[in-house]
C-alpha cells in the first residue's frame, strides 16, 4: 500500500480512536472524585503571593 | 570581564556577517549581511562599553539596592519596553499600509511598496509586539506561579536579544524584498534557522523553570504557555523545511510541492493563530485577570478542559484556508468540522474568563484595566464565533479573499491580543518598577475607549466592504457574464479603506497614550488626577 493511503487509514481509525480515548480520559479525570478540592487549591496559586 | 564570552561571540558573529557580505551569492544577501554586520557590531560596542541602562531611581524608592527580587525580572522589564515599542511601530506601519491601499501614490518604490510593507506590518504586530508580550509575560508568570527563578541564568537575556535580532533581520529582509512568500512565515531560511535556536533556548528556560518549581501543581496558565512554545517550535520547523540554493544566498525552495506545500503552510498559518495568538494569550488571561480582580479563576476544571479541547481541535482547523482549491474535499470538510467544534472550547474559555469577575462586576466600572481585560475576552468570544462561521464552506465562498477576512483578523488581533496585552502591561509595569501605581489611570481609560472605538470602526467597515466586495465578484448578468470588472470592485472600496485608516489611527492614538503613560510610570512620575469615581483611592488592586 502507498504510504499516503496507509497513513490516512491509520489516522482515521486507530489514531482517531487513541486521541478520542485520551481526550475523554482527560475529561473524566478532571471530574474524578476529589478533583474539586484539588482544582480549588490550584486556582489559588497566582493569588497566594506576588 | 563579565560577559566576556558573549561579547567575543558577538564580535565573531559580526565578522562572519562581514564575510557573508563579501562572498554573497546575490545582492539581497549582501545587503542583508551588511545589516546584520552593523547590528552585531553595534551590539559588540555596547557590550564592550557596557553602558548602564538602569532606570532612573526615584528618591525614597522603597526597594533598596541589593534586596534583589527572587525572580529574574530585568529581562521582563526589557520585554515590556520592547512590547510597547514594537506595538507602536507595528500599529503605525498598519496605518501607513491602510493609507497606501486608499491612496496608491503613497507606495514608495521599491522599499516601501505595499507588498513589502504588508509583511512588515503583520510580522511587527504578531511576532514583534505579540511575541515580545508573550516572552515577557511567560517569564513573568512562570516564575511567580512556580515560585522559582527563571532557569538558565542569562539564558533569558539570550532569548530576549536573540528574538530582537530575529525581528530586525525579518523586518529589514522584507523591505529589501527577501521573502519565501509564505504568509506569516516570510523570513528566508537563514533567519528561520536563527529563530529555531532562539526558540529552543526559550523552551529550555521556560521548561527548566517548571521542572525546578517549588509549587507542586503546574498552574494552568503555564500549560497554555508551554503548549504555545512547543507547538510553535514544531510548526516553525516543519513549515520552513527548505533547501537553500546557495549557503550565501537568500533563495530557498520548500521541501514540499503543490497542494502538500499549501496545506503545510496553512497547517502552520492557522496554528500560528491557534497557538501563538490564542493559547499563549490565554496563558495571560488565566494569570492577569485573576490577579487584577483579585479572585481565582471562575472554574479551574473548566480551564483544564478548555486547554485540552483547544489543543486537540485547533491543530486540524488549517484546511479551512484552502476551501475550493485542489485540496481533497475530505480534508476541506475535516478543517471545517474541526473549526466549528472549536466554538465549544473557545466559548467555554470566554465564559471562564468573564465569570472570574462574578461578585466583582463593579470593577468593570471603576477599574479601566479590568474593563480592558473584559473587552479583550469579549473580543476573543466574538472573533472565535466569527471564525468558525467563516470556515463553513458556503460562507467562505462569499468571504474568502475579501476584506471581511481582514476585518475578522483585526477584531481578533486588536481586540483580543491587543487589549489583553495592554491590560497585562498596565498590571506589570508598576509591579516591575516598584511604583505605587501607574502614572495615570485616567489615561488607561482614554486608551481603552480609543482602542475599542478604533476596533469597532475597523471591523464594522470591513464587514460592509468585504460583503460588498464578495457580492460584486460573484454578480452575473442573465447571460452569464460577470457584471463588474476587478478594477471596479477595487474602486468601490475607496471610502471603506479611508474609514479603516481612521479606525486604525484611533487604535494607534491609544497605543501612543499607553507608551507615554508607561514611560512616565517607569520614570517615576505620578499624574495629579482625580480617582475614577467609585474606585478606592489607589486604583491598583489590594495585594
Amino acid at each position: 500500500m502507498e504510504t499516503y493511503t496507509a497513513l490516512r487509514h491509520f489516522a482515521d481509525s486507530w489514531g482517531l480512536l487513541a486521541m478520542t480515548i485520551f481526550f475523554v480520559g482527560v475529561v473524566l479525570f478532571t471530574f474524578r472524585p476529589g478533583a474539586r478540592k484539588a482544582a480549588e487549591s490550584a486556582a489559588e496559586i497566582p493569588l497566594k503571593e506576588d | 570581564m563579565k560577559y566576556g564570552l558573549e561579547t567575543g561571540l558577538l564580535a565573531v558573529g559580526a565578522f562572519l556577517a562581514l564575510l557573508g557580505a563579501a562572498f554573497a551569492h546575490d545582492n539581497q544577501f549582501q545587503a542583508h549581511m551588511w545589516v546584520l554586520f552593523f547590528v552585531l557590531l553595534a551590539g559588540t560596542v555596547v557590550m564592550i562599553r557596557r553602558v548602564s541602562f538602569a532606570p532612573y531611581r526615584v528618591p525614597g524608592d522603597s526597594l533598596p539596592k541589593g534586596a534583589a527580587s527572587p525572580y529574574f525580572d530585568e529581562v521582563v522589564k526589557y520585554g515590556v519596553i520592547a512590547t510597547v515599542f514594537w506595538g507602536v511601530v507595528g500599529f503605525l506601519v498598519g496605518v501607513v499600509v491602510a493609507l497606501q491601499l486608499a491612496f496608491p501614490d503613497l507606495n514608495i518604490e521599491p522599499w516601501f511598496n505595499f507588498g513589502r510593507m504588508r509583511p512588515l506590518h503583520t510580522s511587527a504586530v504578531i511576532f514583534a509586539f505579540g511575541g515580545n508580550a508573550l516572552i515577557a509575560t511567560a517569564f513573568y508568570v512562570v516564575q511567580r506561579t512556580s515560585r522559582a527563578r527563571l532557569f538558565g541564568g542569562d539564558l533569558g537575556w539570550f532569548v530576549f536579544w536573540g528574538y530582537q535580532l530575529f525581528i530586525v533581520m525579518a523586518a529589514t529582509g522584507y523591505l529589501l524584498g527577501i521573502t519565501q512568500a509564505r504568509e506569516y512565515a516570510e523570513p528566508e531560511w537563514y533567519v528561520d534557522l536563527w529563530l529555531t535556536v532562539v526558540w529552543v533556548a526559550f523552551l529550555v528556560a521556560f521548561l527548566g523553570t517548571i521542572l525546578t518549581r517549588k509549587e507542586p501543581h503546574i498552574y494552568v496558565a503555564n500549560w497554555f504557555f508551554l503548549s504555545f512554545i512547543v507547538t510553535i517550535a514544531m510548526l516553525h520547523i516543519v513549515n520552513n523545511l527548505a533547501v537553500p540554493v546557495s549557503f550565501l544566498g537568500v533563495k530557498s525552495y520548500s521541501a514540499f510541492s503543490g497542494v502538500q506545500d499549501a496545506l503545510t503552510q496553512w497547517w502552520y498559518g492557522h496554528n500560528a493563530v491557534g497557538f501563538f495568538l490564542t493559547a499563549g494569550f490565554l496563558g495571560m488571561m488565566y494569570y492577569f485577570i485573576p490577579k487584577q480582580v483579585n479572585r481565582p479563576v471562575y472554574s479551574y476544571r473548566l480551564s483544564i478542559i478548555h486547554f485540552w479541547a483547544l489543543i486537540f481541535l485547533y491543530i486540524w482547523a488549517g484546511p479551512h484556508h484552502l476551501h475550493y482549491t485542489a485540496l481533497p474535499d475530505w480534508a476541506q470538510t475535516l478543517g471545517m468540522v474541526f473549526s466549528i467544534m472549536l466554538w465549544m472550547p473557545s466559548w467555554g474559555g470566554m465564559i471562564n474568563g468573564l465569570m472570574t469577575l462574578s461578585g466583582a462586576w463593579d470593577k468593570v466600572r471603576t477599574d479601566p484595566i479590568v474593563r480592558m481585560m473584559v473587552m479583550a475576552v469579549a473580543f476573543y468570544g466574538m472573533a472565535t464565533f466569527e471564525g468558525p462561521m467563516m470556515s463553513i464552506r458556503a460562507v467562505n465562498s462569499l468571504s474568502h479573499y475579501t476584506d471581511w477576512t481582514i476585518g475578522h483578523v483585526h477584531s481578533g488581533a486588536l481586540g483580543w491580543n491587543g487589549l489583553i496585552t495592554f491590560g497585562a502591561i498596565y498590571y506589570m509595569v508598576p509591579k516591575l518598577w516598584n511604583r505605587e501605581r501607574l502614572y495615570s489611570i485616567r489615561m488607561v481609560n482614554w486608551h481603552f475607549w480609543l482602542a475599542t472605538l478604533g476596533i469597532v470602526v475597523y471591523a464594522a467597515v470591513m464587514w460592509v466592504a468585504g460583503i460588498q466586495q464578495g457580492l460584486m465578484w460573484r454578480e452575473y448578468d442573465e447571460q452569464g457574464f460577470l457584471v463588474y470588472s476587478f478594477a471596479e470592485t477595487v474602486a468601490a472600496m475607496f471610502p471603506y479603506y479611508v474609514l479603516r485608516a481612521v479606525g486604525g489611527g484611533l487604535f494607534l492614538a491609544g497605543a501612543l497614550i499607553m507608551a507615554f503613560n508607561v514611560t512616565m510610570t517607569i520614570l517615576g512620575y505620578q499624574r495629579d488626577e482625580e480617582a475614577i469615581p467609585g474606585s478606592s483611592a489607589v486604583a491598583q488592586p489590594a495585594e
